[in-house]
């Protein structure tokens, strides 16, 4: 059974994205949303275990408006951009969702 | 003929239960068409018991499960209650009993 | 009937998520859902003895969540890393019928359950 985790905190500053890290498995995704769109930057403090995820079939996406109000676009690496129409769509083939905030 | 209640909310239940007396209580059941009797009042306090105990004023269920473990099987059943407090026994008892009307009870 | 998790991650008083988790956990309880807690990451203090809540005007949760089997609530995890990382043991808390559970363990319980609340 597959979840949808929304994390919407940045990792600069809470171990939101960290502690769903540690629990997402499987079909899972996670989804960046608001501030957590800072944890799919190259700098991230998450970025290692958040690269490892990915290489074992994890999908990581983040919310590109609220990326792109952060000006982000240029320092997002191996994540996937999605629209309000694709986080609907996300929402509706997972099981559950889990909102990490 | 009843004196004065206390500050009521606006479904009939005390505000403060510390405005609460045996008297009050007799006067809250007799709105409800109830004549308390000796076991009325065993489940009124023991309905009072969970309220110090837990913070909270039992649904339904939970004051079933509360009733058996206090008062024996016999007791803890919907309908024993049903037949003391009519029509919806945790409404009443908690109104009567002088506390807030329990949540997630219809 | 579908079974619910309710994850509870955040302090008791500093906001109202921790009491909000608890009364969706009992009303799922008295409308005889199948419904367990799970308190991890800031959650676990929650879960202590000794909260004097009455200090800060507040209700405190210790004497809610000892009715949670009443409610017919079916088990309560807590998460052992986050109980470890903030220097607590089982000891620490003022329920007895708890169940701990590592990552692994919280991992499947995701899986096992239909539907998740998040707090």
């Amino acid at each position: 059974m597959s979840t949808l985790h929304t994390v919407n905190k940045s990792p600069f500053e809470n171990n939101s994205l960290t502690s769903c890290l540690q629990l997402c498995s499987g079909e899972d995704s996670i989804l960046l949303i608001e501030d957590g769109t800072y944890g799919g930057c190259e700098s991230s403090p998450c970025r290692e275990p958040l690269t490892r995820l990915m290489e074992d079939g994890i999908n990581v996406y983040v919310l590109e408006n609220d990326a792109s109000a952060r000006g982000l676009h240029t320092f997002l690496q191996g994540v996937e951009l999605v629209d309000y129409p694709g986080f609907v769509k996300l929402s509706c083939t997972h099981q559950c969702i889990q909102s990490w905030y | 003929m009843s004196c004065d209640l206390p500050p009521l909310d606006k479904d009939g239940y005390l505000l403060q239960l510390s405005s609460w007396s045996r008297d009050i209580g007799e006067q809250l059941a007799r709105n409800e068409n109830i004549e308390l009797t000796q076991a009325h009042w065993e489940v009124i306090d023991t309905v009072q018991a969970f309220y110090q105990e837990f913070d909270l004023a039992p649904a339904s269920r939970a004051l079933v499960r509360y009733i058996q473990q206090k008062l024996g099987p016999e007791k803890g059943r919907s309908l024993y209650l049903l037949s003391l407090f009519p029509p919806h026994p945790a409404l009443i008892i908690a109104k009567i009993a002088g506390l807030p009307r329990p949540a997630n009870c219809f | 009937m579908s079974r619910i998790l309710c994850i509870s991650r955040h302090s008791p008083y500093q906001t109202s998520s921790a009491c909000d988790a608890l009364d969706a956990v009992l009303a799922a309880g008295a409308f005889d859902q199948e419904v367990s807690l799970l308190l991890m990451n800031e959650g676990v203090w929650q879960a202590i003895k000794n909260q004097q809540a009455s200090l800060l005007g507040r209700t405190g949760i210790g004497k809610k969540m000892a009715a949670l089997p009443l409610f017919g609530v079916k088990q309560v995890y807590i998460h052992t890393p986050s109980l470890t990382q903030r220097g607590l043991t089982r000891d620490s808390l003022h329920l007895d019928a708890v169940q701990l559970v590592t990552n692994n363990e919280v991992r499947t319980l995701i899986q096992q359950h239909d539907q998740l609340l998040s707090f």
